[in-house]
């Protein structure tokens, strides 16, 4: 055996790949899943936290502000250990599952929260001047007038948070998740060989290059226009 | 009024009779802008009271929300929102305010950019349209709530000068209809033609006040005489 040819029966083995595909494929899907669920979840439970921090009513400041800073600190690894092995001996289990899913929402809300709030304050204080002196409630203000220019501003900062905390689904496999990269681990265990590996960082390339590019069009596409 | 420990309004006594329009001159730091404010509780008065079309604004629990849809108001900086067309921005507090159905609000939209000749604008955003254009979408979103009264901040001092026509021309024409309004301007040659009375302010008191004519040419006070001077070069 050459170099070369060890190299490809290392990585890039057909046998292998025929023969753990569907794994891979059942991975995928898990993480597809989780990081669908977590977008969605961490987003909104971050919006809500900013346009409740808007109201500056202080006791909910404080709380929020502990929140963001404990789950912005902390390494998500460390939470899930916490949660999935600390839990159960106080009575109260979660599944592995549900544990990333938990996790990785906060983390993901805790920096959705910052970008939103970072959004809120950068919109010119005429805005709401203008928008209180027509007798508009500081909630329809927010809504209607701050939130929309709010936003714009934070789809850039935001797309990347998500990108970067999305790919914490991998952190499923020390809790047994069934997501993408437990599955090529265990693969590569079973198999002896790497290519399952490769197969997995395949499959996260199939994933998260879309959601890269689409990031990049939502950016362009909401691009400031210069007033 | 006052911010920290600075007071910044003493002893304001102004009474505005309707179809009044009443000039506020005076340096910067004067006071102008917050007086302005305070008249729709933009700014909070420490003490005082201030009475808008028969209803105090300064009551505990005074609706404040029902309170501004009455009075006006035009910034400097226009403020337009800049996510909304020029249409939108009008019927933006016709919708959620007043609760107009769309197609009311539109019309009642249509109507306030005719009166501020932007009729064909209504579709065009704020950066689609030049200064003058912005300050007078914004004076209209200001009308079309039906106020008793229009607060102008400095409506002009952001314009180019070739622009600052269109926007008194308006203004003009909206006291010809007999609305009431308080304007703060540098623009003393409109004061001159147009004001009721003209207030000058200096260091947070009203220093002296008049008909433009008699405050213009024959100000009582050292400090009125000093800013007519400087401001008439």
């Amino acid at each position: 055996m050459t170099q070369y040819e060890r190299f490809l029966d290392t990585f890039f083995n057909p046998e292998v790949m025929a023969n753990y595909f569907p794994k891979i494929v059942e991975g995928l899907l898990v993480t597809c899943q989780i990081a669908f669920l977590v977008v969605i979840s961490g987003i909104v439970f971050g919006l809500a936290l900013a346009l409740l921090r808007s109201y500056r009513w202080t006791p909910v400041n404080l709380a929020i502000i502990f929140f963001v800073d404990m789950f912005r600190a902390l390494p998500p690894l460390v939470l899930i250990l916490i949660l999935y092995f600390g839990l159960p001996n106080v009575g109260f289990t979660l599944s592995g599952y549900v544990v990333l899913w938990l996790v990785l929402t906060c983390v993901l809300a805790a920096f959705s929260e910052e970008i939103f709030w970072a959004g809120i304050l950068s919109v010119d204080k005429g805005q709401w001047m203008a928008s209180r002196s027509t007798g508009m409630s500081y909630t329809q203000t927010l809504l209607n007038v701050v939130m929309p220019q709010a936003i714009r501003l934070t789809i850039p900062p935001l797309t990347n948070r998500t990108i970067a905390i999305t790919k914490n689904t991998a952190l499923g496999m020390v809790i047994g998740v069934d997501e993408l990269l437990n599955e090529a681990t265990t693969a590569q265990a079973f198999s002896g060989n790497a290519t399952p590996l490769m197969m997995g960082a395949i499959a996260y390339l199939i994933l998260f290059v879309p959601v890269v590019y689409l990031g990049r069009y939502i950016e362009h596409r909401f691009a400031w226009r210069k007033v | 009024m006052s911010y920290g420990d600075l007071e910044v309004l003493r002893g304001i006594d102004i009474d505005v009779v309707p179809s009044e329009l009443v000039f506020i001159i005076g340096p910067s730091g004067s006071g102008k802008s917050t007086l302005l404010r305070c008249c729709n509780r933009l700014e909070e008065p420490d003490s005082g009271e201030i009475i808008v079309d028969g209803s105090s604004i300064t009551a505990k629990g005074a609706d404040l929300n029902a309170i501004r849809q009455r009075i006006g108001m035009v910034f400097q900086s226009f403020n337009l929102y800049p996510h909304l067309s020029a249409g939108g921005n009008v019927m933006l507090a016709l919708r959620k305010v007043l609760g107009k159905p769309k197609a009311e609000a539109r019309q009642i939209a249509e109507a306030a950019l005719e009166r501020v000749g932007l009729a064909d604008k209504i579709d065009n955003y704020p950066n689609q349209l030049s200064g003058g254009q912005q300050q007078r979408a914004a004076i209209a979103r200001a009308l079309a709530l039906e106020p008793k009264i229009m607060l102008f901040d400095e409506p002009t001092s952001a314009l180019d000068p070739e622009l600052v026509g269109d926007v008194l021309n308006v203004m003009a024409e909206l006291k010809q209809a007999g609305m009431t309004m308080v304007v703060v301007s540098h623009e003393m040659r409109f004061a001159k033609a147009a004001a009721d009375r003209v207030i000058f302010m200096d260091g947070g008191v009203i220093v002296e006040q008049g008909a433009p004519a008699n405050l213009f040419a024959n100000p009582q006070h050292q400090r009125t005489r000093d800013f007519v001077r400087q401001v008439e070069h």
